[in-house]
């Protein structure tokens, strides 16, 4: 058997490492406060992932991955709010019931766009269709106009920056530059707790190996080597009656939902939402994550998010002045040096290696794992 | 004891009473010789002064310093552990708190509020720091905020700020908004006669609120006064052109300024270059300490007016010591400003407060906190506010082409704090 | 607004209004000019265009501080070789960067921007350890500050006439490099294609280098004449950055006078706009604007037509 289900063999078994790693391993090893913070990190890697198949296989860089996980963060944290402002709780202020933040705007009723989201099943589908709806519009008026490569990536730039702009400027609506604090339970349920947190953890890696499988689908079917062709030779695919832009804006809107769906894991565990995640500097940081584990690798994605945040967070511990060296250098000896990431490196230094081990006279399968194709321009 | 104290018994008791004084005598002298042997006599024992398991041992007690160091923020942070680590280099050669020395971890917020709640955290949940001073930012502090309240920590937060919270883990080093805000305006309405203001400000909480403040207190409190315009920028502005010939149309009495960071730069360079003569046009300003005018240059600024607690030039005993100590620790070419001198009452008032509860507990630390005086600072006498702000003076500085502040008014009494004025919302 | 304000007070505001629109159009210029020929022409996604503005600030620091240690009495022209310097030191650093980075990266240029991204995490970093994080004070000469009085309500600043001519000399001079020069030409013929233009005998590693030193020697002088107006700190250079890029792409990448109309545009919505309104609402609405145009002319305003 060479598939399982529709994986390969050698990407069942990478996942199945995954998913051992994450489950059992790091659980074991970690107290709850690092576990949280691998937790944290893993939200990011949702966005990697949107990301390697957007820009990995779709070709599309987008700089903007910010945005999305910003909506998608800021829509459940509305919830959360509108839950942790009810009348007992904020008696203190002059409008008992709305939240602490608007009281201290002069806001004496809740906006109308607040509303809906005190129902739980609307803001689940907020967090999902509004940053949908925006990809859209995005999408359809860029690549209608064939808007590609850096010119899509600036502009992408450009609505994050208008966006943390007008989040900064309305923080009656929005909490400002200080984002929505102090969030505390889901459905009454007290979401601070160390309990709280394993079992958000849990659900956090739950959904991360959806997607992840999610993620090979869309790899494996037609939809998936329509986007590599579109990558590597755009015209043609469009001179076979193909509609590129149909099928840009769709993984478009794809990866910005998955960006999505980590904004609002990461407002679950961390507890916060602010602007700092909407601007430029973090949508950078994320394309960054990509590269690291690998453009073309959707478990190298997790694994570079997992290293490059890990690798922040000790050497600011150990380091503070000094951690930046570290991290710049890391990003540029992996685009000079390892243009594939780490799942590049893994296949042209480890796989051979355990290849070798399990052969027993089999014949070597040429094109197993990772494509070797060029990387995208 | 359960049997009745009859007649017979009594040789039994006193028997037993002599028994149980013998065997305690070992331990008697087992704990003299344990406290004779420390450098203080009066140390109390750890298992008393900390029940709730912080990193407090007999000799060490572990608090953190929570600031960026790397980041945009970096340029304002950097002065308050500066001044962080003077205080508690000096509590230790003083003797330390309650007999053990003060060891410091320090971690980078790396101008970022997510990364700030991260490292808090760790500081609580790793480290069990007995306190930890830090934060600079509203944005940061709202994002530790929680964080402090859930994990029962103690958070010494230097910076004047908008006001609107009060916690019972956090001291409030810095004046809260009405306490920089109304005594300056109030000065300025009286000395220059001024009736007519312009409010700017970078777009974000600390301004607006203040603004708003100010607003309140011109149209509302000052007489015949009004406000001819506001007006907000992103931060990291640095285009001012248009709004300093606005500024020229609509001459007012004062100009009030609340911008931070680096658009302070290119506010005043600009407003110079434009021929806008500070020594004529009254500029009040509750953002720019000694540490920005190194950046803004002492000549763009020269002649404006500053509204706040502590000037470095402050002419007083505590403080001529306090400025020849930070410049021996940290090079002649250092300045101090209002949010540094904050920054350093945060490892004395957690002393003062320590020793008078008797214990690390962050609970009795907390309750403790309000009365307590600290004699020393360097801008005079504070004490802290059941509120857990500072009850503190109001100053008024004229910038000198030097870098410094001459203080040209100071309020007769300390300043209430009042993190929820009513009447200013 | 204006109701109860004389006509001579119209009239004066309308021209300083308009002569800071024109002060904010040479900076845009100023900003953009170097990531014109790096981007535009190379094609090279440099994220440390604004870290090597601050290098050529920085640099005029150190030289105003030299001036006042050793030859006070020379202290009033030291802005002119500060500016040499400043445009020396960033084309030598960015000579440097070029050989040691970009040029493996020309067949990838969305991999230069995380490359150049990491080095700009460098550069922030290392001028924090060598500068302190505070931000340092550029002292400028006497002559340089103030504003000349043109009539009662008319004044000019005097460093606003001092950028506008720095702006109009660099934009002449690059001109006529460009387009006038037979290194320019090679330059122009190395980017349109590179294969046939090392074929015809030019040296294209060569143009290469000297190409991105001359950009990032601008931005240096950028950085340098940023000292007047703006501030000089390890992380001011990020405050550049997504405007510079705006106005290049804006304008079109290819061309130059593309970039210098659409600095004109750009600049004078803005400075329009923040006169009327809030200085947050402006930028917003002049982004928003430059977005709208973008979706509708995707190459710019202008497009340079050659056969891919």
């Amino acid at each position: 058997m060479d598939r399982l289900l529709f994986l390969k063999r050698s990407e069942a078994v990478g996942l199945l490492v995954l998913i051992t790693l994450l489950v059992v391993v790091l659980p074991l090893s970690l107290d709850i406060f690092r576990l949280n913070l691998v937790g944290k990190y893993l939200t990011y890697s949702f966005v990697a992932i949107g990301l390697v198949l957007c820009w990995g296989f779709g070709g599309i860089l987008s700089l903007g991955q910010g945005i999305f996980f910003g909506l998608g963060g800021y829509c459940m944290a509305m919830f959360l709010k509108l839950e942790a402002s009810s009348v007992e709780n904020t008696k203190i202020q002059s409008t008992p019931g709305i939240p602490d933040f608007m009281d201290w705007n002069q806001i004496t009723s809740l906006p109308w766009f607040w509303v809906p989201f005190k129902s739980f099943p609307f803001t689940l589908a907020a967090i999902v269709i509004v940053p949908a709806v925006l990809c859209f519009i995005l999408g359809t008026a860029m690549f209608r106009r064939r808007v590609g490569g850096v010119y899509f990536a600036i502009i992408t730039q450009t609505v994050a920056a208008i966006l943390t702009i007008l989040i900064v400027g309305q923080q009656g609506f929005t909490g400002g530059i200080n984002g929505i604090t102090d969030l505390r339970t889901l459905h009454g349920w007290d979401i601070r707790t160390d309990h709280a947190k394993y079992i958000l953890y849990f659900v956090n890696v739950a959904a991360l190996i959806a997607c992840l499988l999610f993620g090979y689908t869309v790899r494996h079917s037609k939809l998936g080597r329509i986007l590599v062709a579109m990558r590597d030779k755009e015209d043609r695919v469009r001179f076979s009656g193909y509609s590129v832009a149909g099928f840009k804006t769709f993984i478009f809107c794809l990866a910005a939902v998955l960006a999505a769906i980590g904004g609002a894991m990461f407002t679950l565990q961390v507890g916060f939402m602010s602007p700092s995640f909407v601007g430029i500097v973090p949508s950078i940081e994320m394309v960054i994550y990509t590269a690291v584990g690998g453009r073309l690798s959707l478990l190298g994605a997790v694994y570079g998010t997992l290293l490059v945040n890990a690798a922040k967070t000790a050497f600011s511990e150990s380091f503070p002045q000094l951690w930046l060296f570290g991290l710049g250098g890391l990003f540029i000896a992996v685009v000079l040096a390892f243009p594939n990431g780490l799942a590049g490196i893994y296949d042209s230094y480890v796989a051979p290696h355990i290849a070798g081990l399990f052969k027993r006279g089999r014949a070597p399968k040429p094109g197993s794992g990772v494509p070797q194709s060029t990387p995208a321009e | 004891m359960s049997s009745d104290p009859t007649h017979s018994e009594l040789p039994d008791q006193l028997r037993r009473k002599l028994l149980l004084g013998l065997a305690a005598a070992p331990f008697v002298g087992l704990a003299s010789g344990l406290t004779a042997g420390r450098a203080f006599a009066d140390v109390p024992a750890t298992s008393v002064v900390n029940t709730t398991g912080l990193a407090v041992t007999d000799t060490e007690v572990t608090v953190g310093i929570l600031h960026s160091v790397t980041g945009t923020m970096a340029i304002s942070e950097t002065g308050s552990v500066e001044a962080e680590k003077l205080a508690i280099s000096q509590i230790n050669e003083a003797g330390g708190v309650l007999g053990r020395k003060i060891k410091f971890i320090q971690e980078d917020g790396a101008s970022d509020w997510p990364t700030f709640a991260e490292k808090a955290k760790k500081l609580l949940v790793n480290d069990h720091c007995a306190a930890v001073m830090g934060c600079w930012t509203s944005a940061s502090r709202k994002a530790v905020l929680p964080v402090f309240e859930q994990y029962n920590g103690m958070l010494y937060y230097p910076t004047f700020y908008e006001g609107l919270e009060q916690s019972k883990n956090v001291i409030y080093t810095g004046q809260e908004a009405t306490q920089q805000i109304i005594a300056g305006l109030d000065w300025v309405n009286k000395t220059k006669g001024a009736k007519s203001f312009y409010l700017l400000g970078s777009d974000y909480i600390w301004p607006r609120t203040s603004n708003k403040i100010a607003r309140k207190h011109i149209e509302n409190h000052l007489t015949g006064c009004k406000v001819l315009g506001e007006e907000y920028f992103p931060l990291g502005h640095t285009q001012f052109n248009s709004v300093i010939n606005k500024i020229k149309l609509a001459k007012p009495d004062v100009i009030y300024a609340i911008i931070v960071g680096g658009s302070n730069v290119a506010f005043y360079k600009q407003l110079k270059a434009a021929g806008i003569d500070l020594s004529k046009q009254t500029l009040l300003t509750i953002s720019v300490t000694e540490d920005e005018i190194d950046g803004i240059g002492g000549e763009n600024i020269a002649g404006a007016f500053a509204c706040m607690k502590y000037f470095q030039s402050l002419d007083n005993p505590n403080n001529k010591g306090f400025v020849s100590a930070f410049k021996k620790m940290w090079g002649e070419k250092t300045v101090i400003g209002d949010v540094t001198q904050a920054a350093y009452l945060g490892p004395w008032l957690w002393k003062l407060t320590v020793e008078k509860a008797g214990s690390f507990d962050i609970d009795k630390i907390a309750a403790a906190s309000p009365g307590v005086e600290f004699k020393g600072a360097p801008e005079g006498y504070v004490r802290i506010h059941e509120n857990h702000h500072l009850w503190s003076k109001t100053r008024v500085g004229k910038a000198l082409a030097s870098g410094q502040y001459e203080l040209v008014y100071e309020t007769a009494d300390l300043v209430e704090p009042n993190p929820f004025p009513k009447g200013y919302q | 607004m204006f109701y109860g304000f004389s006509i001579t007070d119209l009239t004066s505001i309308f021209v300083m209004q308009g002569f800071a629109g024109l002060i904010l159009f040479s900076v845009y210029v100023l900003m953009a000019l170097g990531l014109a020929i790096i981007f535009g022409q190379m094609g090279v996604i440099n994220m440390a265009h604004g870290e090597f503005m601050i290098l050529g600030a920085y640099m005029t620091y150190l030289t105003s501080q030299l001036f006042l240690t050793f030859v006070p009495v020379l202290f009033p022209v030291y802005f002119f070789v500060a500016m040499i310097i400043a445009f020396c030191a960033s084309g030598a650093l960015g000579m440097l960067v070029e050989w040691a980075m970009i040029r493996h990266l020309y067949k990838r240029p969305l991999d230069t921007l995380l490359a150049t991204w990491g080095l700009s995490l460098i550069l922030q970093q290392a001028y924090r350890s060598v500068f302190g994080a505070r931000e340092v004070g550029v002292e400028l000469p006497e002559w340089m500050m103030g504003s000349l009085q043109v009539t009662d309500g008319i004044e000019v600043q005097i460093n606003g006439l001092f950028v506008m001519t720095l702006t109009l000399g660099i934009t002449v001079a690059v001109g006529y490099v460009m387009y006038w020069s037979r290194w320019g030409r090679q330059v122009r013929a190395v980017m349109q294609n590179r294969v046939m233009a090392g074929a015809v005998g030019i040296d294209t590693e060569k143009v290469d280098r000297y190409t991105f030193a001359l950009g990032c020697g601008i931005a240096g002088v950028a950085g340098s004449a940023f000292t007047m107006i703006g501030s000089t700190g390890p992380t001011a250079g990020q405050l550049y950055i997504v405007d510079t890029f705006l106005i290049v792409v804006f304008g079109g990448a290819q061309s130059l006078l593309g970039t210098i109309l659409s600095a004109f545009s750009i600049s004078q919505t803005d400075s329009t706009l923040e006169f009327f309104l809030s200085g947050s609402t402006a930028k917003v609405l002049t982004l928003l604007g430059v977005v709208f145009i973008l979706m509708l002319r995707p190459q710019g305003l202008f497009v340079l037509k050659i056969r891919k």
